[in-house]
């Protein structure tokens, strides 16, 4: 279906102006039902299933259960993303289990310098040399098109 | 009019969009803008964080050239691309990009992506021109340094542009609105770079019941970069020259990683490779046909010959694959280990970019190593970064473009003040997610020139935003207007709602443009009618309703779908031969003309409401 919400765990992100879902998903598709004050997805055929909702929402309280028009029943795809790590969780249909886990990124986050530390080469607006070339290219001007 | 609260924002630069090119566009221009007194805005239409084509993530960077190690020189990318794309390229294009790019790359990892090193050091390649990532977390990291670039007070998340703003030929900002309340937004801007992305759902998807939202590209790229530089009156190019990749089936995940680095041959039914079998084919597409590697398309051929003929289902020979790569490890306990190794590695692939081939996987009780999975040409895409080419025709840049195509600032469109990159600009195919942000940051510097050059303030025609405003608003009036006919929102004889407009115009485009169910095929009298059912469309677009912001937003993307179909369409009429024959194949000129050895361009005209084509000369680098 996509992702979908357990009841019982959606909280609404009551502490927050919108929920974490409804703020990460690129398709607009989580809303909040304000009755019930549980998140729903109101369009699961333009779910991409990027899992984005899924990877935020901070109860775990959404999951994605694969397209019913082309994929078997009874397997299920989890994440557990951290500040620096994933670990997936796979459950296949016969019972299988496997679990992978990778690197996500080797900075802090939110300390991505936009210059990198690279210097800039050139004050000329009109030169195609980029404000943190030719440093960043690792030669010392740009490599030649010809 | 339903109510609703104009913002006017004034800027200098204004970047519309905010996926790779964008986040590109942002870092640069924040520098430049910051030296130059300049205010930079970004206006996205989600969350810049998990926005764009990489939202889900990515496992491999397409686009290193490796210059810096000797590996490979900017003419030898400038060559794959020109025959991947059949001759049709822009070489300008492609080596402004190809030289930037690996600085783009090193930036990334700066920021904090993981890049697979050897033992050495050296960067792990998937192909000559792909390193392998740790890519989950890519776009996020990406949009962490344009964020901190321009700071949150510049950027505007939630807000989905739909139109240029054109005063006296020039783009002086856009309009659009907010999908969370009820504001429509103006930005004036002296430059105003486009990076929407491409365009997904203008053909008929494979899967047509919940699987329709799983598409190879994203269903939220909808063509409102086409869409956008199109109506501000910019000339564009390979409008002909979609998109269709071969995927896993169904569940679309990536093959690079099979093909490129596991070393997979694809199989038929029979158990044939049609690489081998069908080889003679390739002899009618010469010169390209006969290069190295392939190109994407005639790949694509080979195989949808080997389906035309019945002897689908086509294979991934995974197992063979793996057991190629383990088989010759003498030690037991070794062997264990390098298959484990391979098989993280495999399932990361999906993981990291298309989560739903994992979830296919468990489904159907897979294990690569066990059985092989079956592959087939997705739908039709427009997405000019990739093995596509469709996009505006865009100025390159001085010191490399021939006087033809340069004018004044590297890629801006024909229309001043516009700029474009990513899948917004055309013929420079190949530029991936690493090239999309290098033309991004390209584009942006230029624009920041621009502003710089022009520093008078827009002028903008109030009557002119109100009757815009009018027009975007209109399907929520629409749909107030005559709600009370009928107990059912979405059937209703005075309006259409915007899925059912979109699955017509997927129809029209299945059935007359070649679509999957008409195995790609067309010829001039099928375009001819889909050109005919297209207006009957066009006219039903002032008739759309909207019972809501998502549905309002939802009208605007299936408009936008709609002129890049209409691009799309009259183009291929345009160009009388087969050139890409895994894209499209015109039924009534089955082959490739050497007088068709150019660009076919269109522009519609704004004033005239009027579509113009024409060819335009394939020349080298100044």
């Amino acid at each position: 279906m996509p992702s979908y919400v357990i009841p019982d765990k959606c909280d609404g992100c009551k502490a927050l102006d919108k929920t974490a879902c409804q703020y990460i998903c690129p398709n607009d598709l989580m809303v909040l039902n304000k009755d019930t004050m549980k998140a729903f997805n109101r369009s699961p055929e333009m779910c991409w299933e990027c899992y984005n909702c899924v990877k935020i929402c901070p109860v775990q309280a959404v999951e994605v259960r694969g397209y019913a028009d082309f994929c078997p029943m009874g397997a299920m795809v989890t994440p557990l993303r951290s500040t620096d790590s994933i670990m997936w969780t796979v459950k296949f249909r016969n019972g299988m289990l496997k679990r992978f886990k990778f690197p996500i990124r080797t900075t802090p986050e939110g300390k991505a310098v936009p210059d990198g530390g690279y210097k800039t080469g050139t004050d000329d607006l009109k030169s195609p040399v980029l404000f943190t070339e030719p440093e960043s290219t690792g030669m010392s001007e740009l490599p030649p098109a010809k | 009019m339903a109510k609703f609260e104009t913002v006017e924002v004034n800027t200098d630069v204004l970047i519309v969009g905010g996926g790779m090119a964008a986040c590109g566009s942002a870092v640069e221009a924040a520098y430049w803008a910051k030296k130059n007194n300049l205010k930079v805005t970004l206006v996205d239409k989600a969350a810049v964080d998990r926005s764009g084509a990489v939202a889900m993530g990515l496992s491999a960077i397409n686009q290193y050239v490796g210059v810096k190690d000797g590996q490979n020189t900017i003419q030898d990318y400038i060559e794959y691309v020109r025959n991947d794309l059949m001759g049709i390229t822009r070489e300008d294009l492609v080596a402004n990009i190809a030289r930037h790019v690996d600085s783009t790359v090193h930036l990334f990892e700066k920021w904090g992506l993981p890049i697979w090193k050897d033992a050495e050091g050296n960067y792990v390649h998937e192909g000559r021109w792909q390193l392998m990532i740790n890519g989950e977390s890519y776009k996020v990291i990406v949009a962490e340094a344009a964020k901190n670039a321009l700071g949150m007070d510049n950027i505007y998340e939630r807000v989905f542009i739909t139109e240029p703003l054109i005063e006296d030929g020039k783009c002086v900002g856009a309009v659009g609105f907010s999908t969370r309340e009820n504001k429509f937004y103006v930005f004036k801007a002296k430059a105003t770079v486009v990076a929407m992305g491409g365009a997904v759902h203008v053909f008929k998807p494979r899967s047509s019941g919940e699987g329709l939202g799983r598409s190879w590209y994203p269903p939220f790229n909808s063509g409102a970069s086409a869409y956008f530089t199109i109506r501000g009156g910019a000339e564009m190019t390979c409008q002909e020259v979609r998109f269709i990749p071969v995927r896993f089936k169904d569940a679309y995940g990536p093959v690079g990683a099979w093909f490129l680095l596991f070393k997979s041959r694809a199989t038929n039914g029979l158990g044939e490779n049609y690489m081998q079998t069908r080889r003679d084919e390739l002899e009618k597409w010469k010169p390209y046909g006969l290069v190295k590697p392939v190109p994407a398309n005639l790949r694509n051929w080979l195989m949808m010959l080997d389906v035309m003929e019945g002897k689908g289902p086509i294979y991934m020979r995974t197992e063979e694959a793996i057991d190629a790569i383990v088989k010759d490890v003498p030690d037991e306990k070794e062997r264990k280990k390098k298959l484990k190794e391979v098989e993280s590695e495999a399932w990361e692939d999906f993981l990291d970019m298309t989560i739903s081939q994992a979830i296919l996987w468990a489904a159907t009780n897979t294990a690569p190593e066990e059985k092989p999975s079956e592959i087939a040409a997705c739908e039709p895409y427009f997405i000019g970064s990739h093995s596509g080419a469709s996009g505006a025709w865009v100025s390159g840049p001085e010191d490399l473009a021939p006087k033809e195509y340069f004018w004044g600032y590297a890629n801006m469109c024909t229309v001043p003040g516009m700029f474009a990159a990513g899948d917004g600009s055309g013929a420079s195919s190949h530029k991936f997610s690493s090239g999309s942000h290098a033309e991004g940051r390209i584009a942006a510097k230029s624009a920041v020139a621009y502003a710089v050059d022009n520093p008078g303030a827009p002028k903008v025609d109030t009557g002119k935003v109100e009757e815009l405003k009018k027009r975007i608003l209109k399907p929520l009036d629409l749909f107030e207007q005559h709600k009370a006919a009928s107990s059912d929102p979405d059937i209703n004889p005075n309006y259409v709602k915007p899925k059912m407009f979109m699955f017509r115009l997927q129809k029209i485009m299945d059935e007359y443009a070649g679509g999957v169910s008409t195995q790609f095929t067309t010829n001039k009298q099928l375009l001819e009618k889909g050109m005919e059912l297209i207006a009957f469309l066009k006219e039903d677009a002032e008739n759309l309703a909207a019972e809501d912001l998502h549905e309002l937003m939802r009208c605007w993307e299936n408009i936008h779908r709609m002129w890049q179909a209409e691009a799309h369409v009259r183009t291929i009429m345009f160009r009388e031969e087969t050139r890409w024959p895994g894209y499209y194949f015109r039924a009534d000129c089955p082959s490739m003309k050497d007088d068709w050895k150019v660009f076919a361009n269109c522009k519609w005209d704004p004033k005239t409401d009027k579509w113009e084509m024409m060819k335009r000369e394939i020349l080298p680098l100044k």
